[in-house]
């Protein structure tokens, strides 16, 4: 066996899939970023008063401003003033007064295999689909509105419910929070909006579908989840984009509210287009998450299954206020070609007897960056307090990286916090055990890959589990030969 | 049919086998003896396709079919199945799903259609009994915290879900108390037809009082250097390998 | 630029005077140093390196310095008396960063073994510390380094030649004596060529009853198949503030440890660096700490593997007792050629009290694939099934939570190669945690 590992040296082209555009007229506003293009956002989405107020200081933070450059990332310039902040695919060209949804975008998101046409759809799941700076159509509102669940696109929920909107957006994350986030509160289009009432089991999976289509643009979507007391609500989020030869900007919000004794699942398999092999193009994924765990009790759990984007910064963190909280976070991160990823959990324990989680799986291939990065603090009166975290790497080839970057502050004794790392490939014995049985060494990888991230993925609802061990074969294909 | 012809190879440059002749008829036994280092587990591994090593001249056919220029996998699915001495694990991998995928491409490289899971997991029932292997085993990552006993029925078992034509027992019984050897070698037999030919490679003879061997060969510095029948294993086992040294020299 | 005035203002002043004291290769690279001082100045907690200690304010209390090398009138030997029964060590004193002129010969006649005051070996010996003074210490990326290189007057150095093994470790007791608020700035250079093997003993003693704040910076040169273990203890007091920067680079087929004790201190920032530029290299980093009051101690670790086939292994712990603050950051960098690189790192923390914090940040940065690398980090109080157990045998909670702590720290302790220094430690730490240390004859504070 040569030193070089043979095996992992060729990396071959993968095949994105989703990477077709959509011919379809949409409405875009032009490029550029002032407090007009701000006010023409808010006016297009017949906003009240206060919103566009928040946008304002929103946008007038933001200047003050600089891009964070503590990631273990390479960023390209962003030129925020080429980018186009709403686009409107739902727009017809002469305003036919026609409530009919464009077949056109009907096909889009049958393609996508997100079919939007109730009887199709995936069995137990209702979804929000939005393409580019708006929600196409949220399926299953009536039947969940039975339940007085609101599930719409938050554009629709500030006409609707001013009054929860209000009393929520930007609680968790403050438009103050950082820069994206700023930016964010400034200039966010479309989004979910979900509000689970008090001892309401949701009875299906919500889901959120984000498209970007149009060239130049950027989606900042901002979603916003309640979880009243006594309730339960499992999110999904999904994501792709076209292929195209520049960056584009994904700069969203999401904030999630966690009441007493109740209970939310938030998972993402995100598969925005992660460039070209030779890292030309992709998504810039320039994401806050966040969960508020006010409630004694509440419970929340992030799931992210990470295969697509040029960049991601991202981490989607809890704040463990109520008493006996509970909060997890199981991240499957892959990276291959020139792909970069940061990300990783905050877990903020304020309450006592307050948990949480973290297991991470980081695996790098190509010549691609992978770190993890993370935050367990502690704070006085977070009596009893326990963290276990756990972050493993693994790496495929010899020209990538993996890295660890966990940090612990506490500030209480009687708190228990524990970090775990190791860094492992996968070794050749292993490889020619699964040959010797008849199995290519293509398929031993997946197989290992597939085994490595099992923790993970087992916490994915069924059908989302199903893709996600697709995608994961699918990122690392070629990555041996 | 195995025929091993002049094989030469070599492992990080360094020559271990010097011209290995070799022949396993179908339905036969052979046992392979020799002093450590003397390039048994060399020839096995060469014969199933180890990448570490390097053939430098010779020939190995199986059935007619080119060893040498077949993949490791190509070869599995021709029918040939190493239990390893020291079997790997793979942390994460389920047993069930790395079956799977073995019985699967064996089908599918035979052109045989893909088993049902309920087919499947029914096969798999069966066939743990002939190595008396725990169901828990089973459900367990493949040889992730295993003991070494355990490790070796497993892969018997596996030999069991494989059905290989030709055999490579690479000092399976080491590390295996009287009660573990026994089980193992009975699966052995038990899986055993009339075609099924095997190579054993041991250092005592108390695995071959239950895997009668039909030749026994004894390998030393990279050569066979003495071929005989069962009784030869039972003369190494009473006076070690320096006679044969010393006949070699002579 | 933060808060570095009263040193940039001091050191114009003072320029003549500082180089008048010291010796020329010295002087070589102080006004470089002092222009990286001058352009990066004391780091804000958002260098990321620092963010564990407030530099700036440690730094900005009004400090003498003994810029003209007067004499300190004392003899150490009178004061200071090592006890560390069967620990029979070549023994140095160094006062304040000065080589003590009491010391035994400084030359030794075993093999040309060098053991001497840096500033004199500067001219005397100036081919070998001309090649290796400021080389490692890296005056461009840390003010503390470039600080200490611009002020630094003098110091110790040591030279060990090829295939030479020193019988006795070589202990150096750092002295620290002022009457009034001093600032000292120390300055070590070891070089052990090929085959040298070493054993160094540092231990860091405050003798009077004013504020003393110390920089060091300590460059250890260790050649291809050569051996150095390096032991620091620091025994100071509660207005004791150390910043020392620790600087190894490995050749080939070496073996380095390096033990860092803290047991009493104000406040302590340890850097240490550690490159390991040659195959089949070990590594060794411990380090202990024993904290309470308001003592506050950050120990930054950096484990650069920069060539195949080399092992590290880090593990550091704390105790941290009523309202001190531990922080540990340790950082293993993997380069792209290290290949089949091995590297354990193991922080573990106890809290013992509310007040008390702990900050900690095990990093991997890993551009090799085929490593074996892992780190774990805890944070956590005494096992509580073990008091109880201790408790039902008839042992004091008080006793049996003492045994628990020790037995903690013992771990780091039982790696120390010596074994009367190990003794001694032992002894030492048990001491600590009972309150009953009784550090030295001479100290002032802690009697």
């Amino acid at each position: 066996m040569s030193e070089s590992n043979e095996f992992v040296r060729k990396v071959a082209e993968e095949k994105y899939k989703f990477g077709f555009t959509t011919d379809i007229h949409t409405e875009i506003i032009d490029k550029g970023l002032n407090e007009d293009v701000i006010r023409t956002i808010s006016s297009k989405k017949g906003e009240p008063e206060w919103l566009l107020e928040f946008r304002l200081e929103a946008y007038r933070y933001w200047l003050t401003q600089k891009q964070p450059e503590w990631g273990h990332l390479k960023m390209p310039d962003i030129d925020y003033q080429a980018i186009s902040y709403y686009a409107d695919p739902t727009k017809k060209k002469k305003d036919s007064g026609s409530k009919e949804i464009d077949p056109e975008l009907m096909k889009t998101f049958d393609k996508l295999g997100i079919p939007l046409e109730e009887r199709l759809a995936l069995s137990g799941t209702a979804v929000d689909a939005v393409m580019d700076s708006v929600s196409v159509k949220t399926t299953f509102k009536e039947r969940l509105a039975e339940k007085n669940i609101i599930f719409c696109s938050i554009s629709e929920a500030v006409r609707e419910y001013p009054e929860l909107v209000r009393a929520y957006l930007g609680s968790v994350v403050p438009y103050r929070d950082n820069y994206f986030a700023a930016l964010n509160s400034a200039v966010f289009s479309d989004g979910s909006f979900v509000y689970i009432p008090k001892n309401t089991r949701c009875p299906m999976e919500l889901s959120t579908y984000f498209r970007i289509n149009a060239r130049n643009t950027g989606q900042f979507e901002r979603t916003l989840i309640v979880c009243d007391e006594g309730s339960y609500v499992s999110y999904l989020e999904g994501c792709t984009a076209p292929m195209r030869d520049e960056n584009q900007l994904h700069a969203a919000i999401v904030e999630i509210v966690v009441m007493d004794n109740a209970e939310v699942k938030y998972s993402t398999v995100q598969n925005w287009y992660p460039g070209d092999a030779d890292g030309k193009g992709g998504v810039l994924n320039l994401v806050t998450k966040r969960g508020h765990l006010r409630g004694v009790n509440s419970k929340l759990s992030w799931t992210q299954v990470e295969t697509g984007s040029a960049i991601t910064w991202k981490y989607p963190s809890c704040i463990l206020t109520g008493d006996n909280s509970q909060a997890e976070f199981y991240s499957v991160a892959v990276t291959n070609n020139y792909q970069q990823a940061d990300t990783g959990t905050k877990m903020i324990h304020i309450g006592k007897n307050t948990r949480s989680t973290i297991i991470s799986k980081g695996i790098s291939a190509g010549r691609s960056q992978n770190s993890y990065r993370g935050l367990v603090k502690v704070g006085a009166n977070a009596d009893g307090a326990r963290n276990y975290s756990s972050c493993d790497s693994l790496l495929l080839g010899s020209l990538c990286g993996a890295h660890t970057f966990p940090y612990m502050d506490v500030h209480n004794n009687t708190a228990t916090v524990e970090h775990e790392a190791t860094t492992s490939k996968i070794s050749e014995e292993q490889l020619f055990y699964c040959n010797q049985r008849g199995i290519s060494t293509e398929e031993a990888v997946g197989l290992i890959v597939n085994g490595y991230a099992k923790d993970v993925i087992n916490k994915l609802p069924m059908e989302f589990a199903v893709e996600a061990q697709k995608l994961l074969s699918v990122s690392l294909e070629g990555t041996v030969g | 049919m195995l025929e091993v012809r002049n094989l030469h190879a070599c492992i990080n440059g360094k020559e271990i086998l010097k011209g290995v002749d070799l022949t396993i008829k179908d339905g036969e036994i052979h046992a392979l003896m020799g002093t450590n280092g003397a390039g048994k587990s060399t020839l096995s591994n060469v014969i199933v396709g180890h990448p570490s090593y390097e053939v430098t001249a010779g020939s190995i056919t199986f059935n007619g079919q080119n060893l040498l220029e077949m993949k490791p996998e190509e070869r599995a699915h021709a029918g040939i199945f190493l239990s390893f001495q020291q079997p790997v694990e793979i942390p994460g991998v389920s047993m069930v799903n790395f079956m799977r995928a073995a019985v699967n491409a064996r089908h599918k490289a035979l052109g045989e259609e893909q088993m049902k899971s309920t087919d499947f997991l029914k096969l798999m029932r069966e066939k743990r009994k002939f190595v008396e292997i725990d169901n828990k085993l089973i459900n367990r990552s493949v040889n992730e915290g295993f003991s070494g006993g355990e490790k070796k029925r497993n892969e018997i078992f596996q030999m069991a879900m494989l059905e290989p034509k030709f055999c490579i027992l690479d000092e399976t019984d080491s590390g295996l108390d009287v009660d573990a050897l026994r089980i193992v070698a009975e699966g052995f037999n038990k899986l055993r037809t009339k075609e099924t030919s095997a190579m054993v490679i041991t250092h005592y003879q108390r695995l071959l009082d239950y895997i009668r061997p039909d030749v026994v060969h004894v390998l030393l510095d990279g050569r066979i250097v003495k071929t005989g029948g069962a009784e030869l294993a039972q003369e190494i086992e009473n006076r070690g390998f320096d006679w044969i040294k010393e006949e070699v020299t002579e | 630029m933060n808060g570095g005035k009263q040193y940039i203002d001091l050191y114009r002043e003072s320029r003549e005077i500082i180089m008048q004291h010291s010796a020329s290769l010295m002087n070589a690279v102080r006004d470089e140093a002092f222009g990286c001082f001058e352009r990066i100045g004391f780091p804000s907690r958002k260098v990321e390196r620092y963010k564990y200690t407030d530099v700036e304010k440690a730094f900005a209390p009004d400090y003498g310095l003994n810029l003209t090398r007067i004499d300190i009138p004392v003899n150490p030997q009178d004061v200071f008396k090592c006890d560390v029964p069967n620990l029979s060590t070549q023994l140095f004193f160094m006062e304040n960063d000065a080589f003590y002129k009491g010391n035994q010969r400084s030359v030794l006649s075993e093999d040309g073994v060098i053991i001497t005051s840096l500033k004199k070996a500067a001219d005397k010996y100036s081919d070998i510390v001309g090649k290796y003074y400021s080389k490692l210490a890296d005056v461009t990326s840390d003010s503390i380094t470039a600080l200490n290189t611009a002020f630094a007057q003098d110091g110790l150095f040591v030279y060990v030649p090829r295939n030479v093994q020193l019988k006795r470790p070589v202990q150096i007791v750092n002295i620290l004596r002022s009457g009034v608020d001093m600032m000292v700035n120390r300055r070590v250079l070891i070089v052990l060529e090929e085959g040298a093997d070493a054993t160094f003993l540092f231990c860091d003693h405050a003798m009077d009853n004013v504020h003393f704040l110390t920089t060091q910076v300590i460059e250890v040169f260790v050649a291809d198949n050569a051996h150095a273990d390096i032991y620091e203890l620091e025994e100071t007091h509660t207005k004791c503030k150390r910043f020392s920067n620790l600087y190894i680079k490995t050749g080939g087929y070496c073996t380095v440890s390096h033990n860092n004790i803290t047991l009493f201190n104000g406040l302590t920032r340890n850097t240490t660096d550690v490159i390991l530029d040659g195959e089949y290299s070990e590594l060794t980093l411990n380090g202990c700490v024993v904290a309470d009051k308001k003592q506050y101690v950050d120990n930054n670790t950096l484990i650069d593997h920069r060539k195949p086939n080399c092992t590290s292994n880090e593990l550091y712990k704390y105790v941290v007792d009523e309202s001190a603050v531990g922080a540990f950051a340790g950082r293993i960098l993997v380069q792209k050629d290290a290949q089949h690189t091995v590297s354990q790192e193991t922080n573990a923390n106890l809290c013992v009290t509310k007040e008390a914090r702990v900050y900690t940040q095990p990093m991997l940065e890993i551009y090799a694939d085929d490593v074996k690398c892992a780190h774990g980090s805890t944070i956590g109080l005494l096992d509580e099934s073990a008091l109880f157990y201790m408790q039902q045998r008839g042992i004091s909670a008080e006793e049996a939570r003492m045994l628990l702590k020790f037995a903690f720290v013992g771990q780091v302790i039982e790696q120390v190669k010596l074994e009367p220094l190990r003794d001694r430690l032992q002894r030492l730490v048990e001491k600590r945690f009972r309150g009953e240390l009784n550090k030295c004859i001479g100290c002032a504070i802690c009697k």
